[in-house]
């Protein structure tokens, strides 16, 4: 029928764009590019890179999220994913490796998804259990160290190139159009979304609500794994106090910002991913302004304040209602 | 002070209600209604879901704001603007789901916010001395620093209703206190109702159980769709007239057009049950449902009609009999097993449990349809317009704009877009709660248009309503519920308003007969 300009969306790309500029103005030298042993370098790149981990969390997060659950375990199956794939990367192949650390963080998913679905556990509590054992778990994994490896295939993951964009990156470009693929190429993203808006009616209309909530999680946990294995590779060992710790804020705040309702429903993966850009941009920005890195908080919360306020049903009242009061007067 | 057309009521009126009006978008929930309780009076206020009992309350109470009519109590017009302001004239509420605190002791709930203290500290002991005495009262001899939850519902009822009492009420409002207590509990709660009333305060008990209602109350008053349909003397009420206010219109008008003329047995069978039941939720029934026939499901609220149709469903799992098709046992466990076998279900609570508010039309349409496909054969965009598009013009659903949230149309197009998204499925069976409830005039009579139509196309319905007339003009067969169980079905030219009420209300000795 008509053409639709999509009005979902805009709001986020702009955000965007303002703090890519801001950056601009904060380091001249932001948009530079250039071509090292066949690598692109500069700070886009940087924002890119950097922001892989938190925009593979969030395409698991964001179905999590669409189906009104959360998923706060996913910094520590990081963790566990990380410490899985450092262990085994100097005496197995490759695929060995990831298969490992994927099928880690599909078991931790499958562990979050049958406390949710089945035993019917309330989200927030059932990961929080995860969340504090897995640090636990990846611990047991590493025997308390920093295991390091230096098997370059895994390295390769973390530092490598493809087509001069970093292995990181296309990696997660390869994860969205992966996800985009399967849910919304299947009815999986229409019946997401039918369970996070009303379950109950969701499932008197015949809709497998159970199958729909585990599959998210399983989705999420594989998702993190892949996050873990490759901040494992970029530091070319794993750390199991440190890695990815916090970083399932970071992925909530980006599908936020992405405009998914913590409530469930309708949900985006472009814009998670976008929103995780946003978080990212914010960071390096500070990082290069030369401010102190302490003040990258304080700024996310800013924003953060600002997309609620955007997103808050009140405030949407209040401006219809201003622009009632402008169409009044004359 | 008192209106000359009120009901000559012997005692003073201590609550005197006029014109009360009060709307909800085009929805009138209360239309112009009247209502007098006198000093020790305990006045029953009854009426089928929706009927207004509970938004009467609520205006009384301050929770919504009247749009017309006056609120007199003593004489003295009152307007509360929020429930404390309702207690604070003296009007008390104790809801069906008790508002204490479990956590605290008995005394605590009793004296919340109003503890005594000497220099600001709570004197415990004086708490509980006075709470005792208060409880003692009531017949309660109970150890009142024990937790609240660690009591039975009926003495949180009673700790309810004392507070509230206490709080100086002279107007209390019971909202179907007795629905969560057993018989022994029930005599308990009486008791204290009538120890109140003999002290002058004024109760209006809302309840569903007509057999306590005559076992307690002094009158009634009964709504039907917002509007007051009358208030007797329980004592010259028989209990057919008070079903018939409750659920007919006048019988005068009961031509109904399309009565089931033919009562088929040669059409096919489409699904049979046998001493299908479940324990606590309805009794064993046997029910056949036929191809191009329409069976209504009549009975009182809480009767079991809601509880037989999500049997059949299969939204509630059976514990007894088995269901067939052509003879074979089918399995009927989950709604997905029922949409499976081609059945539909459009529930009572359209909100709660039919629409997903933020979708839009198109995908609360193809809902169903999806589900039943499963993942792997999703329905392009293209499919899905077509089918969104059919149905809107089919069931006539505006605005017809497929990609509007659902949630934003009235509760008539919603109930469309509802029986659509079944219809897309080319249902066998369909079940539907209340197809009308909530519903404008005009969309109500389409929805009943509709219900025929479907029929004669060679669906079988299951259809529920608390509109005898309406049950009256599109059933084939109707059958009849009471507490729990099947007790009459009635065929062609017994389909009768009054030959309904009459099963309804007949006493449950002559029960298991016509189910043929």
């Amino acid at each position: 029928m008509t053409l639709r300009i999509p009005r979902r969306g805009m709001a986020q790309v702009l955000a965007l764009i303002i703090i890519l500029m801001i950056d601009r103005l904060v380091s001249p030298q932001f948009f530079n590019l250039h071509l090292q042993d066949g690598r692109l370098f500069g700070s886009v790149i940087d924002v890119l890179n950097r922001g892989t981990p938190v925009a593979l969390l969030s395409l698991g997060m964001v179905l999590v999220i669409a189906t009104g659950g959360i998923d706060l375990s996913v910094g520590a199956v990081m963790a566990i994913a990380g410490a899985t794939a450092a262990s085994l990367a100097d005496t197995h192949s490759l695929p060995v490796v990831i298969a490992s650390a994927l099928a880690v963080g599909l078991a931790c998913g499958l562990w979050n998804g049958i406390l949710v679905a089945v035993l019917r556990i309330q989200p927030i509590v059932a990961t929080l259990i995860l969340m504090v054992a897995g640090r636990g778990i990846a611990q047991l994994i590493t025997e308390g160290r920093i295991v390091t490896f230096t098997s370059p295939d895994l390295v390769w993951m973390g530092n490598g190139a493809v087509l001069g964009l970093p292995t990181p990156v296309v990696i997660a470009l390869g994860m969205l159009l992966l996800t985009a693929a399967v849910v919304r190429g299947t009815a999986l993203g229409l019946l997401i979304e039918a369970t996070g808006g009303n379950a109950r009616a969701s499932e008197l209309s015949g809709v497998g609500t159970r199958a729909m909530i585990l599959s998210v999680y399983i989705w999420c946990g594989l998702c993190a794994s892949l996050a873990g294995v490759i901040a494992a590779a970029d530091i070319m060992g794993a750390d199991a106090n440190n890695a990815g710790l916090w970083l399932e804020l970071d992925a909530i705040l980006a599908v936020v910002i992405g405009g998914t309702s913590l409530f469930g429903g309708r949900f985006s993966l472009v814009l998670a991913v976008a929103g995780a850009l946003i978080i990212q941009a914010m960071n390096t920005g500070i990082l290069l302004s030369g401010y102190p890195p302490e003040l990258n908080l304080l700024v996310k919360a800013v924003v953060v304040l600002a997309v609620l306020l955007a997103q808050s049903p009140r405030l949407g009242d209040l401006s219809r209602f201003t622009a009632r009061w402008r169409r009044t007067k004359p | 002070m008192s209106d000359p057309s009120a009901p000559p009521a012997a005692r003073p009126a201590l609550l005197d209600i006029r014109g009360l009006s009060k709307s909800f978008g085009t929805l009138k929930a209360l239309d112009g209604v009247d209502f007098t309780l006198g000093e020790g009076e305990i006045h029953a206020l009854l009426g089928e879901n929706g009927a207004g009992k509970s938004t009467l309350i609520k205006v009384v109470t301050g929770v919504f704001a009247r749009d017309a009519g006056t609120v007199r109590l003593a004489g003295r017009e009152i307007a509360p603007r929020s429930a404390k302001d309702a207690v604070d004239a003296g009007i008390a509420t104790v809801y069906q789901e008790v508002n204490l605190l479990p956590n605290l002791s008995v005394a605590q709930n009793l004296y919340l916010g109003r503890q005594p203290t000497r220099f600001g500290v709570v004197r415990e002991g004086e708490m509980k001395r006075r709470a005792r005495a208060l409880l003692l009262d009531y017949g309660l001899d109970i150890d009142v620093g024990a937790p609240l939850s660690s009591y039975s519902v009926a003495v949180q009822h009673i700790t309810a209703i004392a507070r509230a009492v206490d709080l100086s009420a002279r107007v209390l409002i019971l909202d179907e206190p007795t629905a969560s207590l057993d018989r022994h509990e029930v005599e308990i709660l009486f008791s204290v109702m009538r120890k109140l009333a003999d002290r002058g305060i004024g109760i209006v008990f809302v309840s569903h159980f007509l057999d306590q209602v005559y076992e307690i109350c002094d009158r009634v008053t009964v709504l039907r769709n917002g509007r007051l349909i009358g208030s007797r003397d329980i004592a010259d009420l028989p209990r057919l007239d008070l079903i018939r206010m409750m659920l007919g219109r006048e019988l005068a008008e009961t031509t109904h057009e399309r009565a089931a003329s033919q009562p088929d047995t040669a059409r096919e069978v489409c699904v049979s049950f046998k001493g299908f039941g479940k324990q606590g939720y309805v009794a064993p029934f046997d029910l056949e449902l036929r191809r191009g026939e329409v069976v209504g499901l009549a009975g009182l609220l809480g009767s079991g009609r809601t509880e037989t149709a999500r049997l059949v469903f299969g939204a509630e799992r059976a514990d007894s009999g088995e269901a067939t098709i052509d003879g074979k046992a089918i399995k009927l466990n989950s709604p997905r097993d029922g949409a499976g076998l081609g059945f539909g279900y459009c529930p009572e609570e359209r909100k709660t449990e039919g629409i997903v508010a933020d979708l839009t039309v198109r995908e609360n349409i193809v809902l169903a349809l999806q589900a039943r496909r499963g993942l792997h054969r999703p329905l392009s965009r293209r499919e899905q317009d077509e089918i969104a598009m059919r149905y809107i013009r089919m069931l006539d659903i505006r605005p017809p704009d497929p990609e509007r949230p659902i949630g934003l149309l009235s509760g008539g197009n919603q109930q469309k877009a509802l029986l659509a998204r079944w219809l897309a499925t080319s249902p066998k069976l369909l079940v539907l709660d209340e197809p009308t409830r909530g519903i404008d005039v005009g969309a109500h009579a389409e929805i009943i248009r509709l219900v025929r139509e479907l029929c004669d196309q060679g669906l079988a319905l299951l259809v529920i309503s608390s509109e005898l007339d309406e049950i009256v003009t599109y059933s084939n067969r109707v059958v009849v519920l009471r507490d729990r169980e099947h007790v009459e079905e009635l065929k062609g030219e017994a389909i009768e308003v009054s030959s309904i009420l009459a099963a309804i209300a007949a006493d449950s000795a002559p029960a298991h007969e016509a189910a043929s």
